[in-house]
């Protein structure tokens, strides 16, 4: 096994939840991570699948540090970055980033796609940011006119490759990839899952993939993690959790695929 | 019998000569699911938006008829039109997050169109909000009504905006995309709980989706779109066991089968995308002569 | 396919032409009002009270739109009152925006303890009755221009700050804010380069509705003689003179009327118009 870019060890999460705050007093709160056990290898496509409200897009926001842990250690190449305030993090943010799960929402509506791009290499000190803005949209499949538009003069398909293109823009060693292909339709999804590997391959880049979607996951990853009500409940690799599936919860996954096949029974 | 229908409805930009739907005929009857698919970009939300009468500013109808229940909706003054469409339609759409007010709660944004549009008691509306967040697998209901968007997982905002559509049982839902954000156990618990709705309120639904496999499950026609012309309307079974037009052929040979991991991912080929291109000019010239 | 939606074009369209067009005008008019007026705005000649505009029976030439009582010429005092209307409309809306628009972000960007300050002031400072609170305020500076600037500001910031804070709450919780955390971008940077841009069209349109406001509660206050003590001519002091005389000359009355209706109007319209055509986010 190689080196590993990621350890996480029993990391939690709770968030107040405001909603039934008493009058006096702290708000209860909500445990959405219990306790979570994992690494990420250098270069490896790690998949990670489960319910909806499980707690993916948390766990992925914890990894790039949009959230503290409540409890436990996340290290980032061996350092300890689960309580570092945002000054300490500012030299290592240009290191992890992510993709969101809604493309719309997470590019700002009124700044142009070259912007959206440029503004985080600026922020960084990137020499050349025209240059590198002109590579990731054409790592992306973009015509360089496309730099001049808004994100709504755009399809859900193309806005989700702004989000990618601005990602790797600034080369960062890992990437977390919340749901981006569900929006898209079979053929931008294999042009974009053909580039993701790509730049795993041509970058050495680390990548998280959070799906729901398993024959994506199963052509993508090479290993998989099953979350299910915050508690990870199966971790293997992918031909194995294919093969025999130990977790009930993953056998369920398993079978409720819809197959583009009308005679699949699906009871 | 049918509830929705389109004859020949084309769409453009305003006041340019550039077509967004090209002459799209396609009819849903009570109680059945037509299927729309077709590439990001091809039109689909479009034509939901065009029913609807929610076209954005920029696009204006052209020509052709949308009929429902057997009426012209264009011929209807503006005020009556969103009348009837608030009365009997609903949406569930394509952006969870933008179609969720940020500042509001959950629970005014479900009951408000029952209260408002059809003259519900308040009280009722909500025990049927709470009612319907659990039919669709919502765990601690009430905790999601009191909560504001932001703090909801993107499934569950998902699972809203189908739920809020249901509420008021109407006779025809237009579903852009509605499970994208779901994982596939609730997917399914969700189709069969549209399909179950359907059955029992006799409602027509015209599902827009881009996963054939969701397809072969729901729907019973199917129309596959390209830049705004309808290329293939099939009906389902006969869609699997052999689509009639290339195009539909390539992007049921691109859908990824998680049976087979061994397949590489193909976009849709070259040729067959300058071959529908072909036919979208062959149809503009003939428009441009007539 | 290719993607249609930038072939999409906007035309300025006449909401915003005639609007900005007008403003347009009645700006010159107060930059220039020495040059551009036919008299001196001040000089009375009881010789030529009440003179009709010029295309009745008995006008004098040279003076347009007639004159008042004290032989002053309406025009003049049109374009000379045109300087305070808008100096008040400038000055007060500028601040009233720039102080609500700044602590309505503050607290809906921030939120936390920020927000629990800003927002328990905002709620203290509405519980008075703001009228009665800008009358006594003027009460106690004495009349004149501060003054007013000084009530509109007081009585119209808590709006600027409630709006901007809805909204900016809205904004700060899409993605699109925890991205440029993602990227390491600091607070306040995030706050002036990702949120308020997307709050900018709203403020605009809120300052230039303030604008319209501001110019009707000058033109209030002067009615009221709360306002410019010395004989400046202001369009609510005219308003207030040719209510006396309303049967025997209309026009003092009327023409001032027309430039304070149509410049609220203007200002009212202006902002929809910018928003229409130059908001990158077509609604
Ligand atoms: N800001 C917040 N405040 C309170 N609760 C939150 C907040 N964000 C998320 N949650 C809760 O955390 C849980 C997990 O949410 P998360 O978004 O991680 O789910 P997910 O696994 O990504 O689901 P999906 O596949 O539907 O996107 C949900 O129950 C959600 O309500
Ligand atoms: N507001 C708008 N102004 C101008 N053109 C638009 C607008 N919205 C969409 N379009 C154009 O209409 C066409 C169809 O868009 P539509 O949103 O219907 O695509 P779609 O098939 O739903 O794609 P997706 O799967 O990405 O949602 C696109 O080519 C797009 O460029
Ligand atoms: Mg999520
Ligand atoms: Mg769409």
């Amino acid at each position: 096994m190689s080196e590993e870019l990621y350890r996480v060890e029993g990391l939690r999460l709770s968030l107040p939840d405001l909603n039934r705050k008493p009058l006096w007093g702290p708000a209860p709160r909500n445990e959405i991570l219990k306790g979570l056990d994992f690494g990420i290898a250098k270069g490896e496509i790690i998949g990670i699948v489960g319910g909806s409200g499980s707690g993916k897009s948390t766990l992925g926001r914890c990894l790039v540090r949009l959230l503290e842990p409540t409890a436990g250690r996340l290290l980032f190449e061996g350092q300890d970055i689960t309580h570092l305030n945002d000054a300490a993090l500012r030299p290592l943010r240009r290191r992890f980033q992510m993709i969101f799960q809604d493309p719309m929402s997470s590019l700002n509506p009124r700044h142009r796609v070259g912007q959206l791009i440029a503004a985080p290499l600026r922020l960084h000190g990137v020499a050349d940011v025209r240059g590198r803005v002109a590579e990731a949209l054409d790592l992306v499949g973009f015509p360089q006119d496309m730099a001049s538009r808004y994100p709504h003069e755009m399809s859900g398909g193309q806005r989700q490759r702004v989000g990618i293109a601005r990602a790797i823009a600034l080369r960062p060693d890992f990437i977390l990839a919340d749901e981006i292909v569900s929006g898209l339709d079979v053929s931008s999804q294999a042009q974009v899952l053909n580039l993701l590997e790509r730049l795993v391959k041509e970058l050495g880049l680390t990548l998280a993939f959070i799906s729901h979607d398993l024959s994506v996951i199963r052509r993508l990853c090479s290993r998989i993690m099953v979350l299910y009500q915050g508690e990870i409940i199966e971790a293997s690799d992918t031909a194995a959790l294919f093969g025999q599936p130990r977790a009930a919860y993953t056998r369920e996954l398993l079978d409720a695929i819809p197959l583009p096949d009308p005679d699949q029974v699906w009871a | 019998m049918t509830y929705l229908e389109l004859k020949g409805l084309s769409a453009r930009i305003t006041r340019q000569n550039h077509p967004l739907l090209r002459s799209v005929s396609l009819s849903v009857a009570p109680g059945e699911v037509r299927g729309l698919v077709g590439e990001s970009g091809a039109g689909k939300s479009m034509i939901g938006k065009a029913v609807l009468g929610i076209l954005p500013k920029a696009v204006e109808v052209t020509g052709g008829e949308i009929l429902l229940g057997g009426e012209d909706l264009q011929r209807l003054s503006d005020k009556d039109r969103r009348h009837r469409i608030g009365q009997t339609c609903a949406l569930i759409p394509q952006d969870p997050l933008t179609a969720l007010n940020p500042s509001r709660r959950i629970a005014p944004q479900i009951t408000d169109r029952l209260v408002d549009i059809l003259g519900w008691e308040r009280a009722r509306a909500v025990a049927r909000a709470e009612e319907l967040l659990d039919e669709v697998r919502i765990q601690d209901p009430a905790r999601v009504m009191r909560a504001y968007p932001h703090e909801l997982s993107g499934g569950m905002r998902q699972r809203i905006l189908i739920a809020s559509a249901f509420a008021a049982a109407p006779k025809l839902i237009v579903a852009d995309e509605p499970t994208t954000a779901l994982d596939v156990t609730v997917q399914k618990q969700i189709l069969k709980l549209i399909r179950d709705m359907q059955a029992r309120h006799g409602t027509a639904l015209l599902f827009v989706t881009h996963d054939l496999g969701i397809v072969s499950k729901v729907c019973n026609r199917l129309s596959v779109l390209y830049g705004g012309m309808v290329v293939e309307d099939n009906d389902v079974p006969g869609f699997f066991a052999g689509p009639r037009h290339a195009y539909s052929r390539a992007l049921l040979a691109a859908t990824p089968k998680y049976t087979d991991p061994s397949a590489s991912l193909t976009p849709v080929p070259d040729q067959v995308i300058a071959d529908v291109r072909a036919e979208i000019d062959a149809f503009d010239r003939e428009r441009a002569h007539v | 396919m290719a993607d249609a939606r930038s072939l999409v074009k906007r035309r300025a369209g006449p909401r915003l032409w005639l609007s900005a067009g007008w403003i347009g005008l009645v700006v010159l008019a107060a930059v220039f009002a020495p040059l551009i007026a036919p008299q001196d705005p001040l000089a009375q000649d009881l010789f030529l009270g009440r003179m009709p505009p010029f295309w009745m029976a008995g006008a004098e030439p040279g003076y347009w739109l007639g004159t008042d009582s004290l032989g002053r010429d309406v025009l003049s005092r049109i374009i000379f009152g045109a300087r305070i209307a808008l100096s008040v409309a400038l000055v007060a809306g500028g601040i009233t925006c720039i102080l609500g628009a700044g602590l309505g972000l503050m607290a809906g960007y921030m939120r936390g303890w920020v927000d629990t300050v800003i927002s328990r002031f905002i709620d203290i400072w509405m519980a008075f009755p703001p009228v009665l609170f800008s009358i006594l305020l003027i009460a106690v500076m004495g009349p004149g221009l501060i003054s007013i600037i000084v009530a509109i500001v007081v009585i119209d910031w808590t709006r600027f700050a409630r709006v901007i804070r809805a909204e900016a709450m809205g904004q700060g919780v899409m993605d699109y804010v925890a991205s440029a955390r993602v990227v390491g971008r600091g607070r306040i940077s995030t706050m002036l380069t990702e949120i308020l841009p997307n709050v900018l069209p709203t403020i605009v349109v809120l300052l230039t509705l303030e604008m319209g406001i501001a110019v009707i509660i000058e033109a209030i206050l002067s009615f009221v003689n709360l306002s410019i003590p010395t004989d400046d001519p202001t369009w609510g002091g005219m308003i207030s003179e040719g209510r006396i005389s309303i049967n025997q000359a209309w026009w003092v009355l009327v023409f001032p009327l027309i430039a304070l209706f149509l410049t609220v109007l203007a200002f009212s319209q202006l902002g929809e118009g910018l928003k229409n055509r130059y908001d990158p986010v077509l609604r």
